[in-house]
């Protein structure tokens, strides 16, 4: 039977899938030079099916790169474990001791691209070595003969000239180590791939090459998941599944990317939203809207909702109390209104 | 914008690297005109001689031929005096501006300094007061700042107080070198509309560099497209964007992801 005939027949139902990332109630901190803790990641929870794309998005310093650090289970001073648990594809990653987590876990079960990955790489070493390297520990039987093999089978069929291989990193250019850097990194098929702003250091042209690179590893199936932190919203859109908006912490709001982009609800988004500058025609009218005032100080908190400071719509239940997650539908947001109350007044204020 | 004077214009300048077989052409015939209360993106992919130009026009290299013309005179440098006083009309932000601050001084200094650069005699309260009325230009509380050194601020807030610095020093041309690519969409937003305010306000002429279309196009009247060196494409930024005629114009669109429109990665 051929692919057409079986889309065509139309009841194959998908398999119910299971939830590869499951995080609960995860808290992280920073402990300072004063003993004082900073919880950069607080109290956290989500989960990741199995085949599907998220977005984490928020200003810079709402804790995005600590919350991808933190999923990795590998924690080094400054940064501590808190609380809650982190379930990678069934095992409980907070468990494990350090050993353990490094052989079975890193780069098998789940594989992350720190946000100045290109820098990573060591100038005076071939590209080849840091593949040897890897495989030396995961894959201890393979020959040097055999690891080039694979090596560049996996950069043939990524498009990329196995001649890379040979070079030295300051041979290639920034969107190509890029590029290089995540054809590494996944080179043991993880089942999930953290990727903490892999384009932002990348003009326009190189930043397209790098996205088509992580499409095609979804599309080939070396990874089954991806995590992607940037704060660009309109590359969000287009290269994954759900949006999760993170706020000094937390998560505020969680949806498809659709309902993110054109339907959010919590009023940080809202904002966030207005300052998406795209090459589309009306674009020069609309004014873009900037958040007034700064996030607030991690080392003491307000209570109640932390966006209420910022908030043009903010009362004073607003910043008492422990703010909810209210569920809509498959959405999730944090915010004492109900969407209605929320929607009219956005459609008050395009007025 | 084009019945305004003609502030800094240039004729076939040419900018080479290297000699005999590595020479190398960065900046190939290029011919601008920018006007006064103008402002002006010059937008290409890494390596197409944006910052060359940029940095010709600054005056830190020298053009291997060609003509620039400022304020209708040609631009000449007989003296570092000369170039001195030419810094007085053109400043410029930079892409980093983690590396643009002297770390070992407190940021008051950094204004305090270009109230002397312009020659400026005042008592104490008078300085504390303009430093004032120059944060408050970008939404920075001077007395959040005071008595702190630049690694105690966030990138958005530094990049602010670049444009404080401007403020300042009101030159004629600001020459903005990529400064949103290392700061978030949100502070980008505020830095765009400081520099439209800027130019509002002080008639000020600003070129804008960068590799982001969509920016190019939000913040400037004219847009120039660069492809190796040489200028592919000018004009009105709208009528550019919504008809670009040349195809790496085209192409330079088509790779900005959009939200109205699906995204051809193919």
């Amino acid at each position: 039977m051929s692919l057409n005939a079986v889309e065509l027949m139309g009841d194959v139902s998908p398999a119910p899938r299971k939830n590869i990332l499951d995080v609960q109630g995860l808290k992280t901190y920073y402990k300072t030079r004063l003993k004082e803790n900073v919880y950069a990641v607080d109290g956290v929870s989500f989960a990741l099916e199995e085949g599907k794309t998220l977005g984490i998005a928020g200003e810079s310093g709402c804790g995005k790169s600590t919350l991808a650090l933190s999923l990795m289970g590998f924690y080094f001073p400054p940064l501590n474990f808190g609380s809650g648990s982190i379930n990678i594809n069934g095992i409980d990653i907070m468990k494990l001791n350090k050993e353990q987590l490094r052989k079975q876990i890193l780069g098998k079960e789940i594989a992350y691209i720190p946000q100045a990955a290109m820098n990573a790489l060591n100038p005076t070493l071939k590209i080849i070595r840091f593949i040897e390297d890897m495989m030396k520990e995961h894959r201890p039987d393979l020959t040097k003969k055999q690891v080039w093999d694979i090596a560049a089978e996996r950069f043939k069929t990524l498009n990329l000239s196995p001649d890379v291989l040979q070079s030295y990193p300051n041979e290639l250019s920034g969107g190509m180590k890029q590029r290089t850097v995540i054809a590494i990194s996944t080179i043991l098929n993880p089942k999930i791939l953290v990727a903490d702003e892999p384009t932002s250091a990348l003009d326009v042209t190189s930043q397209k090459t790098v996205i088509k690179l992580l499409k095609e590893l979804l599309d080939k199936k070396f990874i089954k998941s991806l995590v992607f932190i940037t704060h660009e919203l309109p590359l969000l859109y287009h290269v994954t599944d759900d949006i999760m908006v993170m706020y000094a912490g937390e998560i505020v709001e969680r949806g498809s990317a659709h309902q993110m982009i054109f339907d959010s609800l919590h009023p940080y988004t809202k904002k966030l939203m207005g300052s998406i500058i795209v090459p589309e025609e009306g674009m020069k009218e609309n004014r873009l809207t900037a958040i007034p005032g700064t996030p607030p100080n991690l080392k003491n908190v307000p209570s109640g909702c932390r966006f209420a400071d910022r908030c043009s719509y903010a009362q004073e239940e607003c910043k008492q109390g422990d703010i909810p997650n209210r569920y809509v539908g498959d959405r999730v947001y944090r915010c004492i209104f109900d969407p209605d109350t929320l929607k009219e007044w956005y459609k008050n204020e395009e007025r | 914008m084009k019945n305004a004077d003609v502030l800094l214009s240039g004729t076939n300048v040419v900018k080479e690297f290297g000699y005999g077989k590595k020479k190398m052409t960065a900046v190939n015939n290029v011919n601008f005109a920018f006007h006064e209360g103008e402002i002006i993106s010059i937008v290409g992919e890494s390596g197409s001689g944006k910052t060359t130009l940029a940095k010709i026009l600054m005056g830190l290299l020298k053009e291997t031929s060609g003509d620039i013309q400022y304020k209708g005179m040609p631009r000449q440098f007989r003296s570092h005096k000369d170039r001195k006083k030419y810094w007085k009309d053109i400043q410029a932000i930079f892409q980093d501006p983690f590396s643009s601050f002297n770390l070992f001084h407190k940021v008051d200094k950094l204004l305090l300094d270009c109230i002397e650069l312009q020659g400026l005699k005042l008592t104490k309260e008078e300085q504390f007061i303009k430093m004032k009325e120059a944060c408050a230009f970008v939404n920075l509380k001077f007395e959040e700042l005071f008595n702190k050194y630049p690694f105690e601020l966030s990138g958005g807030q530094m990049q602010r107080l670049m444009i404080a610095r401007i403020f300042m020093l009101h030159p004629k041309i600001l020459i903005a070198d990529e400064p949103t690519s290392m700061i978030d969409a949100c502070s980008r937003s505020t830095i765009l509309d400081m520099l439209l305010k800027l130019r509002n306000e002080n008639n000020m002429t600003i070129i804008f560099i960068t590799h982001d279309v969509g920016l190019a196009y939000y913040i400037s009247d004219t847009l120039c497209i660069m492809e190796k060196g040489k200028i592919v494409e000018s004009g009105p930024a709208e009528e550019i964007i919504i008809n670009p005629k040349h195809r790496y114009t085209q192409q330079l669109i088509s790779d900005v992801p959009k939200i109205h429109e699906e995204w051809n990665l193919a």
